[in-house]
């Protein structure tokens, strides 16, 4: 028991090195940043413009979508990147496992999400709005973001050394989930069969978090919410590793 | 052990034991299944069937892993990390201690000549460059086995040396090398041993004096002249079996040089052509390279 704690503890410092070195020569970029922040805004403002909405309830929108598409922006192509320059081979003959290889490129987009997702919520507070559950938001902030990075990494596990096959992939996914989740259109304004739908994306339970404790309402309750980010988040990293153990070495 | 890749079967069945210490080399045409038999021991890629062990500890386990560095085929560092950055990265991904590893990575860098240049990316570096990076990349765990995929390959006189001095040297402090290479003079002057594999099979597995004498019967006398002779003549000697041109000399394989000598100096003498160098050559490994394999290496 002692040794696997140990070598657990061994793998999760050496999931933190790869995550260094993600954000190092992926997400330290400064276009990648400023493409993380402008290419959802400019989404969600052309969805807005000559409609009227109040800003508490485009700022949880707003958050939601920025939070989604910066996890999920460059995680889907880091494998195929590596494998492409000829890098992946030697990280795979290092002493880690692939669940220790997914969990540092899953740290690394989370991270960037969750730092990025900062400048709306930012502008928000600037703007006017008020958070009544502080806590609970940055709890489920901090939960999207890392639920959605391994959605990024669940696109990425299709054995493709061509990156722009796992964005195409995770981009078609994408963009529906953005649709049915709430962001543009409340959750309690949508029919009830456009509700089911809603609900198998992850999505919807952030962007119900943010309202709830910007709006002061949501659809579902908070525990509810959490509970089904929890879910998600399980359910998609476990898919992601058994993916990606079978599909890694064939990257090669 | 043995791989199939869809109908293909890349590695077939093959057998060996490399001794703690040795130096090992593993040679094949392209194609035979060295990279793939690389892979299957360092732990990248599964066997389908047989098993490997890597001092004592089941190849691709994260303790076999440990033990090992490792240089694969067409590998590279980090491109958009410095060459100190790359190292640090390898010390964290085998958990060697911080200190140590600045202390090992300064000490790598120097002996690779790469110091001057420690910060600056690795996608600057040249190709020498760029493979010594990566060789200290391999060194900077003190693994106890070394697996080297054609790490000479395509380099400057220089830098191939550099690594090959370093190979010797790494191999008399007591580390197994497993190196897979083209260059039969560098399996020639580096190896304890070779293997080689063909079409996923070992075809020869000995030192390499003993190999060159067991495959191969025959010597051969390289000679050039002041002007062009045709081949058939030389071909016509006594005690010649076969001729091959190589840039301006000719090659004259035989089982008796003595004879074969003799015979030629005479024809020359007879026919006025004035000879520029003449040697006799034992057999090459690479004689009973091609001899093993049935082809020349393309």
């Amino acid at each position: 028991m002692r040794l696997a704690g140990t070598l657990s503890w061994a793998q999760l410092r050496r999931s933190l090195a790869i995550a260094r070195k993600d954000i190092r020569i992926y997400y330290s970029k400064g276009p990648v940043a400023i493409f993380g922040i402008l290419f959802p805004v400019f989404l969600f403002l052309s969805f807005l413009v000559g409609r009227s909405f109040t800003v508490d309830f485009i700022i949880p929108g707003l958050l939601g979508m920025i939070l989604f598409f910066t996890a999920t922006a460059i995680s889907p192509a880091v494998a195929p990147w590596e494998a492409q320059a000829r890098t992946l081979e030697r990280l795979m003959s290092c002493p880690v496992t692939v669940p220790t290889i997914v969990l540092g490129d899953i740290v690394a987009s989370f991270l960037f999400g969750l730092v990025i997702s900062l400048v709306p919520l930012i502008v928000g507070l600037a703007l006017g709005i008020s958070v009544s559950q502080p806590v609970l938001l940055a709890l489920g902030m901090v939960l999207a973001a890392f639920c959605f990075s391994t959605l990024g990494l669940l696109f990425s596990a299709a054995p493709s050394t061509l990156p722009s096959t796992t964005m195409m992939l995770s981009s078609m996914v994408k963009f529906p989930i953005v649709f049915i989740s709430g962001v543009f259109i409340s959750l309690n304004e949508l029919p009830s069969w456009a509700q089911g739908i809603a609900y198998v994306s992850p999505l919807t339970y952030f962007t119900d978090i943010a309202r709830t404790c910007i709006q002061g309402e949501g659809h579902l309750s908070l525990a509810a919410d959490l509970g089904a980010l929890l879910a998600f988040t399980a359910l998609s990293l476990l898919v992601a590793v058994k993916l990606h153990q079978r599909t890694m070495p064939r990257r090669i | 052990m043995a791989k199939r890749y869809g109908t293909v079967c890349a590695v077939d069945g093959i057998s060996f034991e490399v001794g703690i210490g040795e130096f090992f080399g593993f040679l094949g045409p392209n194609g035979a299944g060295k990279t793939t038999t690389v892979r299957i021991l360092t732990g990248v890629i599964k066997a389908d069937a047989g098993s490997a062990t890597i001092m004592g500890y089941p190849a691709g386990s994260l303790t076999a892993k440990q033990s090992a560095g490792i240089v694969p085929e067409m590998a590279n560092a980090y491109a958009d990390l410095s060459g100190w950055q790359n190292l640090m990265l390898m010390s964290q991904l085998y958990g060697v201690p911080g200190r140590e590893a600045r202390q090992r990575a300064s000490r790598l860098l120097e002996q690779m000549q790469l110091l001057p240049r420690k910060d600056a990316l690795a996608r600057i570096y040249s190709k020498g460059m760029k493979q010594r990076l990566i060789l200290s990349m391999a060194l900077v765990s003190d693994p106890n086995v070394l697996f080297l995929d054609e790490p000479t390959s395509g380099l400057d006189v220089q830098s191939a040396r550099l690594i090959r001095d370093l190979l010797r040297e790494l191999n008399g402090q007591g580390k197994t090398i497993f190196l897979t290479t083209h260059d039969m003079d560098e399996a020639s002057e580096l190896c304890h041993r070779v293997a080689i594999i063909r079409d996923g099979r070992i075809a020869a597995i000995d030192a390499p004096e003993k190999l060159k004498l067991a495959t191969s019967t025959q010597h051969s006398i390289e000679i050039s002249f002041e002007t062009t002779v045709p081949e058939k003549v030389l071909a016509s000697l006594p005690g010649v079996h076969a001729v091959k041109k190589t840039g301006d000399k000719y090659r004259l394989y035989t089982s008796a040089p003595g004879e074969a000598v003799v015979s030629l100096v005479e024809t020359c003498r007879s026919c006025g052509l004035k000879i520029v160098s003449l040697n006799t050559l034992a057999p090459t490994l690479e004689d009973a390279f091609v001899a093993l394999t049935g082809r020349e290496e393309k």
